[in-house]
């Protein structure tokens, strides 16, 4: 099934007078449970790319189908309601809330889409256990490095099993062994639960975990290669 | 909700120093609107207070025609029989006591000096002429039968040098419009501790008054004491003014107190205001700082799925306990100012307005009812302040939020 389609999507900023064509018309489908990433030169559109698949910003022309839903043309408040529903982030900074606990981290999601406690405490245990940070789950953001809070971001972003996730460089603040150990993780999750991962990265031992790589180059698919 | 709350209050944790001068600059601006409140309070408060037991009692009977501002002495505008009517009166339930005053005036002269002043004709006995009594600070109190002694207040001794037993001249307007002249004793001096009362009010007995103003048998009114100043409106309207007679309430012959009152309210509602702004955007300040600096976590939230009403929420929770911590502390420290101001008072001395009994010591006095409106209007003015960051952060675009550089 397709979980995300990009029809002929542009998106230009307008600083000023200057405008900047970060994506020129793309086309692009993702099929459930792929482990696409997204390659390309800085200022190719990446980020953009994933910003639009995210219901994050919304694109200048074109149209974005997130399971099969038009999704180009929802108010803010329906973005955020399809974003909390259906899609996890993970971000290059260590994206958490630095005034929560790791567990109350990954119980966010969980909250805002209404689960009762028991429920919640049974998926996050599963979830840490899964990140491998049940010894962490009450220590704050600044107690935990690099490597784990991303872990934590993994499991915060699996946490309302979302049918995609999206990562914007996730490794590129870690060091190589961190940053093999949350792609593992990743792909394991990927594999296990079937969840679709979309990852923006200029990481070549990143993107040898990838099955699918689309190359991006002045905001224009250049490449698009199934790996495996 | 209860996650929302934790965050707040983490939140306001994280930055305790600043958390704590922001719920400062709410609890200095509660303080301050209660001191501000209860001084006037005790000023409008002690200058009624002094005007219904000095001055115009609950309740006076008068002559349909006597105008208080001419005082005439002529018959017609005088009570006739008033020991009569006052005991009617008197008999009442809900009365403290009620006793028959002469108004006149005149001049009080020593030999090189002249002051001119109101001569109140009263009945020594009264209860009623209590603040006058325990106010005597040297010499004695009138008798009923005295008929050549007289009081004079404090501030009118000072200025002409008198003490109790000298001899003064008294010059009276009498009924047929004559002046009789009449050498008099001073029994005693008296305060009332009210500048504007004491220095031009000189007490003679009933009795001697009538006789002196040739006013026989008659009286200005019937001055009336109540046991609660609540019963003015019932007891006034209980008294069937006898023919010829009106019954007037302390509110009307108050008027001046009353009105100045609301204009003193309006201009006092004005501070109230620059107080609150100051207060207000001291919190505005620092809320939106707090947006700022967690532009990125804004962000997150939003990217997760967190509505804007939420966020909202979120930073709307956090000014709530902020309001509830300023206004605990708030209450503290204004009670304790209230409590300091009131151990020394504040002495302004001879500040009276014209026409106006204000007492020479300035006390406050914190009402239930006013600490219960200022606390809240700080709390809703610290609500408020926060509504504005609070809109800002749930209109973030996520984008620009997450973009933002840590
Ligand atoms: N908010 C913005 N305002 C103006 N221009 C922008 C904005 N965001 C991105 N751009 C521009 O759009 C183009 C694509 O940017 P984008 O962030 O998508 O690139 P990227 O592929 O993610 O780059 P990198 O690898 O450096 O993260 C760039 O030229 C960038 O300068
Ligand atoms: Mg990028």
């Amino acid at each position: 099934m397709e979980v995300v389609k990009i029809e002929n999507v542009a998106r230009v900023y307008q600083i000023g007078k200057v405008e900047t064509k970060a994506l020129r018309g793309v086309n692009l489908s993702i099929e459930n449970g792929e482990f696409t990433a997204l390659v390309g030169p800085s200022g190719s559109g990446k980020t953009t790319l994933l910003q639009m698949i995210g219901c994050l910003d919304q694109p200048t022309t074109g149209k974005v189908f997130i399971n099969n839903k038009d999704v180009t043309s929802l108010n803010r408040n329906q973005r955020a309601d399809m974003r909390r529903g259906t899609i996890g982030f993970i971000f290059q900074f260590f994206a958490l809330i630095p005034t929560l606990t790791a567990y109350e981290n990954v119980e966010m999601p969980l909250l805002l889409n209404g689960h009762a406690p028991a429920e919640r405490r049974e998926r996050i245990m599963e979830l840490l256990k899964a990140v491998d940070l049940t010894d962490r789950a009450n220590n704050r953001p600044d107690q935990l490095s690099g490597g784990q809070q991303q872990r934590v971001a993994v499991a915060r972003a699996l946490a309302s099993k979302p049918t995609l996730i999206l990562a914007d460089e996730p490794t590129a603040n870690l060091d190589t062994t961190n940053g093999q150990q949350v792609m593992e993780i990743m792909k394991r999750l990927n594999k296990e639960t079937g969840v679709t991962f979309i990852f923006a990265t200029h990481d070549p031992r990143v993107i040898n975990y990838a099955s699918r790589v689309v190359t991006l180059q002045d905001g224009l698919i250049e490449k698009d290669t199934q790996t495996r | 909700m209860l996650q929302i709350l934790r965050m707040a209050f983490r939140d306001l944790g994280r930055n305790r120093r600043r958390s704590f001068f922001s719920a400062l600059a709410v609890a200095i601006g509660l303080a301050l609107l209660m001191l501000l409140s209860s001084v006037i309070q005790g000023e409008m408060g002690s200058a009624l207070e002094s005007a219904i037991q000095l001055q115009s009692g609950h309740i006076q009977i008068q002559a349909a025609s006597y105008d208080e501002n001419k005082s005439s002495l002529k018959w017609e505008d005088l009570v006739e029989n008033p020991d009569r009517v006052a005991s009617q009166i008197a008999a009442l339930d809900q009365v403290k006591a009620a006793t028959p005053r002469l108004f006149s005036s005149g001049f009080l002269s020593t030999g090189d000096e002249s002051s001119g002043v109101r001569i109140y004709g009263i009945d020594p006995q009264s209860a009623a002429n209590d603040p006058y009594r325990d106010g005597i600070i040297s010499g004695s109190f009138l008798t009923a039968d005295d008929r050549e002694g007289l009081l004079i207040g404090q501030p009118a001794a000072l200025k002409l040098h008198l003490q109790a037993g000298d001899k003064v001249s008294l010059s009276v307007n009498t009924s047929n419009g004559d002046v009789l002249e009449q050498t008099f004793i001073i029994r005693g001096i008296y305060t009332t501790n009210t500048y504007g009362f004491d220095g031009s009010t000189v007490f003679l007995p009933l009795a001697k008054a009538q006789a002196i103003t040739q006013t026989e048998n008659h009286a200005s009114t019937i001055f009336i004491l109540l046991k609660d100043t609540s019963l003015t409106a019932s007891v006034a309207n209980s008294i069937k003014a006898p023919a010829g007679l009106q019954v007037k309430t302390w509110e009307e012959m108050n008027s001046l107190i009353t009105e100045f009152e609301t204009t003193a309210n309006s201009y006092i509602g004005f501070f109230y205001l620059i107080i609150l702004a100051i207060t207000v955007s001291v919190i505005i300040n620092t809320l939106i700082m707090s947006v700022y600096e967690r532009t990125r976590e804004i962000g997150i939230l939003a990217a997760i799925g967190m509505r804007g009403a939420r966020i909202m929420g979120l930073f709307l929770s956090e000014s709530v306990m902020l309001a509830i911590g300023g206004v605990l502390m708030g209450l503290v420290l204004g009670l304790f100012s209230v409590y300091l101001f009131n151990i020394r008072g504040f002495y302004i001395g001879n500040m009276g307005l014209n026409g106006m009994l204000i007492s020479d010591t300035i006390r406050a006095r914190l009402t239930v009812d006013k600490t219960i409106s200022v606390t809240i209007m700080t709390f809703v003015a610290t609500i408020l302040s926060g509504l504005y960051p609070a809109w800002m952060a749930s209109r973030m675009e996520p984008v620009e939020a997450l973009r933002a550089e840590k």
